[in-house]
This record gives C-alpha cells, sequence and structure tokens, in this order.
C-alpha cells in the first residue's frame, strides 16, 4: 500500500475533506491493472500532464505526484489542479508539495493550482479542417460534485475569490462546501459540463477517471459517453450492497 | 504561479480559446519570486518535447529574463547537472509569479494573481 499524503493542514471548514470516495480513486489509480495501464501508456514519450479538477485538499493529486513511479513508471509528469475554491487550491498546493518533498526519488513534480472553472483556463486545440480537437491533458482526474439535488449552488462570492487569509463568514463556508459535493439533476449537471469538454481537454494518449455515484446512473452515462466514439469502462468500485456499487471510477479514453 | 505554468493555460473565455491571440496570457506588473525546488532530471529531458518553446521565449521576455536561444536545447545539451538544465530547472520550476496579472491578448481580460495563485474565474458577463 503506498502511503496517502497528510493533510493535516486542510481547514475543512471549507475544503472537502478526504472521504470514501477519495479513498476508492487512490485504490483505484494505485491498483495492478490501472497502474499497468498507465504505466504503457506514459512510461515513456514527453511529460505527462497530469490535471485534477476540483482536488480540494489535494490528497488525489498528491498521491498521483508523489507515487509517479510505481503508477504511471516514470517521474517525467508535472501535476496541476484547477479548483474552483480558493482556499481549496491554497491546500492543494501544500499537500503536493509536502508529499513530493516526503516521497523523494518516486515522485514526479508538482506545476501549480490555479483557481478556476474546471477546464476553462486550459488550453486546448479546437478541431481545423481535418483535425479533431484535441487537448493537453493526459491524465485527467475528477471526483466531482454528483450528490443530485434540487439546485446546483452558484459560483463563490467575493470573499472566496480574494486572498487566503481573508475571512470568510459561516455562510460562506458552507456554500464552498455545497459547491464540492452538489450535482444539480442527478447528481450530473457538473460533470455533464466535463464530459462535454472532454474532446478539447484530453492528448490524443489521454485517460480520464471521473468517480460517479449510483444515483449518477452509471450504466447510462458510459453508454452516452461510448456513443460519442470514446472508450469507458468501469475500474474502481466500492460500497458494494445487494448487486450495485454506491461509488465507481470510470475509466474513459480514445479508441485505438 | 510557475511560469511553465503559463505554457498549457489560455484565456478562460470561450469565444478566445480559437483564437492564437489568447495565448500565451501576457504578465502585467509581475512580482517575481524564486521558490526552492529539488531539480527533477526526468522531468527537464522529457518536458521540451512538448512545450511551446515560442511561448515559453515570449513569456521569459515579457519577465524581463535575458533572451532564451531561438529553438529549445537539444537532448545532447541536457546533461544532467550541467548549466543548460540548471537555467532551465530555475526558469521553469523555481521562478514563480507570486503577484501581478495575466492579460488576453485578445479580449483584454485582466486575470489576477494572488499569493501566487491565478484566479481565471470569469466574472457573470463573460462567462
Ligand atoms: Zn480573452
Amino acid at each position: 500500500m503506498l502511503p496517502t499524503p497528510d493533510t493535516s493542514h486542510v481547514p475543512y471548514s471549507r475544503v472537502y475533506e478526504p472521504a470514501e470516495d477519495s479513498f476508492l480513486l487512490l485504490d483505484t489509480l494505485s491498483s495492478p491493472a490501472e497502474s499497468t495501464f498507465l504505466t504503457s501508456r506514459f512510461a515513456t514519450g514527453p511529460s505527462p500532464l497530469i490535471v485534477e479538477l476540483g482536488p480540494g485538499s489535494g490528497v488525489v493529486l498528491a498521491f498521483l505526484t508523489a507515487h509517479a513511479l510505481p503508477i504511471l513508471g516514470t517521474r517525467a509528469p508535472l501535476a496541476l489542479g484547477i479548483d474552483v475554491n480558493r482556499f481549496a487550491c491554497a491546500a492543494t498546493a501544500t499537500t503536493v508539495i509536502k508529499a513530493v518533498a516526503g516521497a523523494g526519488a518516486t515522485s514526479a513534480s508538482f506545476l501549480d493550482v490555479v483557481q478556476g472553472d474546471l477546464v476553462s483556463p486550459l488550453r486546448t486545440r479546437a478541431a481545423t479542417g481535418g483535425e479533431p480537437a484535441e487537448g493537453m491533458v493526459d491524465v485527467l482526474v475528477f471526483n466531482p460534485p454528483y450528490v443530485p439535488t434540487e439546485e446546483l449552488p452558484g459560483p463563490p462570492g467575493p470573499a472566496s475569490a480574494g486572498v487566503v487569509g481573508g475571512k470568510t463568514t459561516y455562510e460562506e463556508d458552507s456554500h464552498l462546501l455545497e459547491l464540492s459535493y452538489a450535482g444539480g439533476r442527478d447528481g450530473m449537471e457538473t460533470t455533464e459540463r466535463v464530459l462535454a469538454a472532454l474532446p478539447g481537454t484530453l492528448a490524443r494518449r489521454g485517460v480520464a477517471y471521473v468517480l460517479l455515484c449510483a444515483g449518477n446512473r452509471p450504466e447510462e452515462v458510459k453508454a452516452r459517453v461510448r456513443g460519442e466514439g470514446w472508450r469507458a469502462e468501469t475500474v474502481g468500485t466500492s460500497g458494494r450492497t445487494a448487486g450495485w456499487e454506491r461509488l465507481q471510477v470510470v475509466r474513459i479514453w480514445r479508441e485505438g | 504561479m510557475k511560469l511553465l505554468t503559463l505554457n498549457f493555460l489560455s484565456c478562460a473565455v470561450k469565444t478566445c480559446k480559437t483564437s492564437p491571440l489568447s495565448f500565451p496570457l501576457h504578465p502585467k506588473d509581475a512580482e517575481l519570486a524564486k521558490d526552492d525546488v529539488e531539480p527533477n532530471p526526468d522531468l527537464l529531458t522529457n518536458i521540451l518535447p512538448r512545450l511551446d518553446w515560442s511561448a515559453l521565449r515570449t513569456t521569459a521576455a515579457e519577465l524581463g529574463f535575458p533572451d532564451l536561444p531561438e529553438t529549445a536545447p537539444s537532448p545532447e545539451e541536457l546533461v544532467e547537472g550541467g548549466k543548460t538544465v540548471q537555467d532551465l530547472h530555475e526558469l521553469l520550476m523555481e521562478t514563480q509569479i507570486v503577484e501581478g496579472k495575466l492579460v488576453c491578448g485578445c479580449c483584454g481580460h485582466e486575470y489576477a494573481v494572488r499569493e501566487g495563485i491565478a484566479n481565471f474565474l470569469l466574472p457573470s458577463h463573460l462567462v
């Protein structure tokens, strides 16, 4: 078992605390099957760009970065986090830097964390003439706000867009936490935006790991994604009761 | 925010994504700092093939660094422990934009960098 990154510095009143979903991602990414898949794809060639959307505490991004050698077969990757919550950005940077320092000779390099809405800050190449759209990301990890809720919370207010040391109210903190789990209709509103943006986000060899809960209707989601020309397989599950999984990780990648 | 990061980002405004002017973003009033980062030779030798070297040259020049060569160093020049590797490590991995702005050459929008974190959230009228 590869060690779990230290997140003791993370302010859990306003940043999502690592939970069953985070740990399922750690277990899945470090499983023999996924390590073999990732190593076969990324151990050679240009440095892979690893991007986590909504890293929160940063535990998953830090895990992948610190254990790049056993998981991806190379120390060449660069790790980037994008989070809407400014406190999560600061927390993730600290978590990854600490984990890299602790891991030594197995770790990749920390690139950055930027504050932003999902993939919107990333460079992309639009489809032109005969060339399909393509993005920069080799490994995309997304533990989305997947809980079905009546409404999707609005973007964070000015306080949380400000400085990390700035004061926030209890309401603002609750709003930040709500953003980390509330997924709107079927818990899929935010995830759907990411799935729709995949063609311009993933590199040709790119692969996405997206966490889904049973309420997201994962079989339908996978069928839809496949209908758009992707491959999609469940590669990790947890909370199996009476024949269905509470949580699962779906791997999405291009055919061939 | 690292200088290298600017090689992977562009303006967040949807209509700018197709414009070559939205990349790279242009630093303005940038306050720089240097972090101590453990060198990772595997990264330095494998990152160059995927970098947009001319964008990196632009960024470095705009931040007041001495001109980078017109083309990226060849693999033969990247000797472990050599000066080229050390310079690249300092420029790409250790140089930080701590405060300042990043300006889109297409729409003119300015993204704030504060405490080393760039904010790409857009005001509602630009989403
Ligand atoms: Zn723009």
